[in-house]
């Protein structure tokens, strides 16, 4: 029994959990869900997305639709009205202080905007949407599947007119489906929406095709790899974009407006900047960092790591963290804590592997 | 052969001619743990007290202890391991031993698991 049977809790499963259970998935819970860890491992499915094509369930995450991105961009610091139709973008729900309530993909369908938004936030996401006027639209019974690695395009052909961050409504075998081409491992691939009683038949679609089934450690691993923030992990209501490095979200054009929740705050970091920033971090040895590590430089506590693992393509351990900004530069060395023994790393620019999206 | 005794905590232990108890963990607990990229090993010499963190294993996405079955003194430790940690996986009850203890009390054996029990032990986790 998983703790969370013990407390009670009930786990969802998403439409694809009796696939999991075929094709022998290690089963975790994970923002309420059962959701499967690892299927052959967490090293071999890594590799394979690297190397192939990896098929992930991340139906757990919440597909919803609202038709008003006038004022749905009063929500977020990203040009939503100047996204064109069938075009995606990343961007993040701020809270009035700045802070991250949520990071989140937005896609322009033409009648109306897509939004993925993260499991474990998605009910907050949508009540602070609908706080703001707008109606909201949720399909949390969709299922949501990732095709992801350099022969992502040979499982989904149908998927080869899209470019990096292009998104469609596409039949798939008969099956409606909207897909972008995105993702959270660093690779090309695609995310492909659709209904939750076609879930199981297209992944066993994509399967046969010759994805590999990976599950959420790889997509931990090959995320951090790819530089890229996990919710909860390294951003938070508490953390500012700025800190975070993702001012690659903050249009210039809604910067300067400043019509939006939150802006007087992020504009405010932009000009003072933040006392801490987010650092990619490579360690020496073998030996992984994982998160709340303490960071500290000649004893003193300068940070902690936030989210770490081993890095399979890289064979050395790998770690995001906040340091102090003055230590934020590519170069500087950091002793992270592990087991009372200061581990040696240096700050390293992100990603730490390149990415391959096809652009 | 020597028989081959086990912990709860899923540690197997051999006695050897040499009077000497090598230590490793189950291929339950490689399988549970996944792919092992670091292992952490007590200092030779180092006297460690049945029950007490002695070595960690680190899989790609979590750190684990490994606890001493028994009490007794580190006399030797696998350097294949520290070089090689996937030996950990692929050879968890041979190749992949940890650590060689000189016992305190080599009756104390007998408070660990024969394979019958360990079995019966493994079949109780969900």
């Amino acid at each position: 029994m998983s703790a969370a049977d013990l407390l009670g809790v009930v786990l969802q499963k998403t439409p694809l959990d009796a696939l999991h259970r075929r094709l022998g998935a290690r089963m975790v819970e994970f923002a309420g869900y059962e959701m499967p860890l690892q299927y052959a491992g967490i090293m071999a499915e890594h590799n394979a997305c690297r190397a192939s094509a990896a098929l992930f369930d991340v139906s757990h995450m919440g597909q919803v639709e609202i038709a008003d991105a006038a004022r749905f961009e009063r929500l977020v610091p990203g040009d939503i009205l100047g996204l064109k139709p069938g075009r995606q973008r990343y961007t993040l729900l701020l809270n009035e202080a700045g802070g991250i309530i949520d990071d989140l993909m937005v896609a322009n369908l033409g009648p109306h905007l897509q939004l993925v938004l993260n499991a474990g936030r998605k009910e907050i996401d949508v009540a602070h949407i609908r706080g703001h006027g707008l109606n909201v639209v949720t399909h949390f019974d969709r299922a949501l599947l990732a095709v992801q690695g350099p022969k992502a395009v040979d499982v989904l052909p149908e998927g080869a007119g899209l470019k990096f961050m292009d998104a469609a409504e596409l039949q798939i075998a008969g099956i409606p489906c909207v897909v972008t081409r995105s993702g959270y491992t660093g690779e090309d691939g695609f995310e492909i929406g659709c209904p939750g009683t076609s879930g199981e038949a297209l992944a066993e679609l994509l399967l046969a095709r010759g994805a590999v089934p990976a599950g959420l450690g790889a997509r931990d691993s090959l995320r951090l790899e790819a530089g890229l923030c996990l919710y909860g992990n390294d951003i938070g209501e508490q953390t500012s974009p700025v800190a975070a490095g993702l001012n690659f979200a903050l249009s210039k054009k809604r910067l300067a407006a400043g019509h939006f929740i939150g802006s007087a705050a992020v504009n405010a970091a932009l000009a003072e900047g933040t006392p801490q920033k987010l650092v990619g971090i490579r360690l020496d040895g073998r030996a992984p960092a994982r998160a709340h590590a303490e960071i500290r430089v000649g004893g003193e506590l300068v940070g902690e790591v936030t989210s770490g693992c081993f890095a399979p393509s890289l064979n050395a351990p790998i770690a995001l963290g906040y340091v102090r900004a003055d230590l934020a530069e590519p170069g500087a060395l950091l002793d992270l804590i592990v087991r009372d023994k200061p581990l040696p790393g240096v700050v390293t620019a992100l990603p730490f592997i390149p990415h391959n999206y096809v652009r | 052969m020597s028989q081959v005794f086990y912990s709860k905590d899923h540690e197997w232990v051999v006695l050897g001619d040499d009077g000497l108890a090598t230590i490793g963990i189950t291929d339950h607990a490689q399988n549970a743990l996944g792919d092992i990229v670091f292992v952490e090993l007590p200092e030779p010499g180092r006297n460690v007290a049945a029950g007490e963190p002695c070595a960690v294993v680190e899989s790609v996405k979590a750190a684990s202890d490994v606890y001493a079955p028994l009490t007794g003194t580190v006399a030797e430790t696998n350097q294949a391991i520290i070089d090689e940690p996937a030996l950990v996986n692929s050879a968890a009850e041979s190749g992949g031993w940890f650590f060689k203890l000189r016992l305190a009390d080599a009756a104390a054996v007998s408070s660990l698991l024969d394979r019958a029990g360990y079995d019966e032990f493994l079949s109780t986790l969900a």
